[in-house]
């Protein structure tokens, strides 16, 4: 069984899809990670799906429950990279991400965790973070 | 839906990873008829959601996978069939939201959207037969 | 191989032994239906090469041609030349026409010989060019159609371009009648280029559209959503009095859609999010 591995950069967690997901992986990796965030104290979770060629409804939910699971450790999760033919064909099964926060890359993904991290500690400047959330 | 078949593939749907394995030969049959890569994606898609009911709601099955011609356009088809215990009513079936118990309840409605052709047929206590096609644009 | 393989075909033989006078005279006599519209060297070596892959099948049935596995090569070569033919803008009739032109050429070099048995093979040989011929039309109609949708992707292409108006910012105008068809194109692509850009504001302006109706407005709103799981903000501009009360009466919900008025509007917004403004100089540090 593929075990989808979870990398650790900073506070943040990073799980890169490479592989076509069966049901038992997702599973797994769903509890790889909660234990991973408790274990680690992180501040946030990427995950970036910019190699998965699908994403039916078993995975989209994963993504809402791995956001769920890290909310509860005071942790956010944004998905990152995904396909423009998985959004389209995500629309049309009338699947929604739930809260789930995306953004194009790796690196805005990264970003967007930076302000809502700094959001959710109050840092000074938090005012004009929180209005240009999500973006450059 | 009466087609042309111009070459036909079985599978057996028995465990996980069999779901993964009708996504790939699915993938593979809508690259040869050429459907564009959202098509594609969309089709897949509609096979992995068919697959995982097949396994889950009927207990394991059989999936068929395919090229089908209808004089003007190439396609894929997909069937899949369990002897599971059937779904009582189809036309509650096919609503958003509706769900066995599992899942978001997005299976069948939603795949029924990602296809251009959909018949569902289940006698309670027999099965369930699901086909669907696609057509290349 | 075919029934009458064991005793001699005699029309094959004569054909074989005369391929290169028959090959002559069936260029001449094509030549003058298309009237100068090819080069004699460029039909004689498309005739030449039918021909070659003709002789070995000269005396089977017409039957045979769609079905019978030693067509293949035939089949090949007539759709080939079919769909040369299509492109170089020749009518399905001067392009079967090459095709049937080889039966006169036939008789003249058979029309000395009183054989019966050489005239049956004659009748059969000849409605298996008919075949033949049906089949350049058939090809030829495909090639058409094929040139005939590259010209509407083009076209496509064409009149919706994705534009980048700011860094980071994409637009699609949007003109003329909107199908359903063209929408999930356009909608692709822009999705596509904010990918390929790295941009996180797409801006689909309707200005010039003239009607939408549902399918359409649902395929627009779909976008907005499809790019919002990717991580990017799509906006809706320029929507028109009548398409805004179209939009209404059809009881669309737009929910929580960005729309602005204009494309100016629109581009204000996205800079804005992306924390910019713009300012006349001389009130900068005012």
């Amino acid at each position: 069984m593929d075990r989808v591995p979870i990398l650790q950069i900073g506070d943040v967690l990073l799980v890169s899809i490479q592989v076509d997901l069966q049901d038992q992986s997702v599973l797994n990796l769903q509890e790889d990670l909660a234990e991973r965030i408790s274990a680690t104290g992180a501040s946030g979770v990427v995950i970036d799906i910019s190699a998965v060629e699908i994403v039916d409804s078993f995975i989209g939910r994963m993504f809402a429950t791995i956001a769920s699971l890290s909310q509860l450790f005071d942790a956010d999760t944004v998905v990152v990279g995904m396909r423009p033919a998985v959004a389209i064909t995500l629309v049309e099964l009338g699947l929604t991400l739930g809260n789930v926060r995306t953004a194009l890359d790796l690196d805005r993904g990264i970003k967007i965790l930076r302000v809502l991290h700094e959001r959710r500690r109050g840092l000074p400047g938090t005012g004009h973070a929180a209005s240009t959330l999500g973006l450059r | 839906m009466n087609h042309a078949v111009r070459e036909t593939q079985q599978m057996d749907i028995r465990i996980d990873s069999d779901v993964v394995r009708v996504r790939q030969v699915v993938r593979e049959c809508a690259q040869r008829v050429k459907l564009s890569l959202v098509d594609q994606t969309k089709l897949v898609t509609a096979a992995s959601e068919l697959a995982r009911n097949t396994l889950l709601h009927g207990g394991g099955g059989h999936a068929t996978i395919e090229l089908v011609h209808d004089g003007r356009r190439s396609g894929v088809k997909a069937t899949f069939r369990d002897e599971g215990p059937g779904i009582p009513d189809i036309a509650l079936a096919l609503v958003d939201g509706w769900t066995s118990g599992s899942g978001l309840g997005l299976g069948l409605s939603g795949s029924r959207r990602l296809v251009d052709e959909f018949d569902l047929a289940s006698q309670p206590g027999k099965g369930t037969n699901v086909t669907v096609v696609k057509w290349a644009r | 191989m075919p029934a009458n393989a064991d005793r001699a075909h005699r029309l094959s033989g004569l054909l074989a032994d005369n391929a290169g006078t028959l090959l002559q005279r069936w260029v001449q006599l094509a030549g003058a239906e298309l009237q100068g519209r090819l080069t004699v060297a460029e039909l004689e070596r498309d005739l030449r090469e039918l021909l070659d892959t003709l002789l070995p099948v000269a005396g089977r049935q017409a039957a045979d041609v769609r079905t019978g596995a030693d067509f293949t090569e035939l089949n090949t070569v007539l759709t080939e030349l079919s769909r040369r033919r299509a492109r170089q803008n020749l009518t399905p009739t001067e392009t079967a026409s090459s095709v049937f032109a080889l039966k006169q050429a036939v008789f003249e070099l058979t029309e000395q010989d009183d054989d019966p048995a050489l005239f049956r093979e004659l009748i059969t040989f000849s409605s298996l060019l008919d075949s033949l011929g049906l089949l350049t039309f058939e090809a030829y109609t495909r090639a058409r159609e094929e040139v005939i949708n590259e010209q509407e992707v083009q076209l496509l292409e064409l009149t919706t371009p994705v534009v980048k108006i700011w860094e980071g910012v994409l637009a699609v105008p949007l003109v003329g009648t909107l199908d359903s068809g063209r929408t999930q194109v356009v909608m692709e692509k822009l999705l596509q280029s904010l990918v390929d850009t790295g941009s996180e504001h797409a801006i689909i302006d309707i200005t010039g559209v003239l009607a939408v109706d549902t399918q359409v407005a649902q395929h627009l709103l779909k976008t907005v959503v499809a790019a919002r799981l990717m991580g990017a903000e799509c906006t809706i501009s320029g929507i028109r009095p009548q398409i805004a009360q179209t939009i209404v009466a059809l009881g669309i919900e737009f929910g929580d859609i960005t729309t602005k008025a204009t494309l100016a509007d629109a581009l204000r917004h996205a800079l804005r999010s992306d924390g910019l403004s713009v300012v006349r100089r001389d009130q900068v540090g005012a």
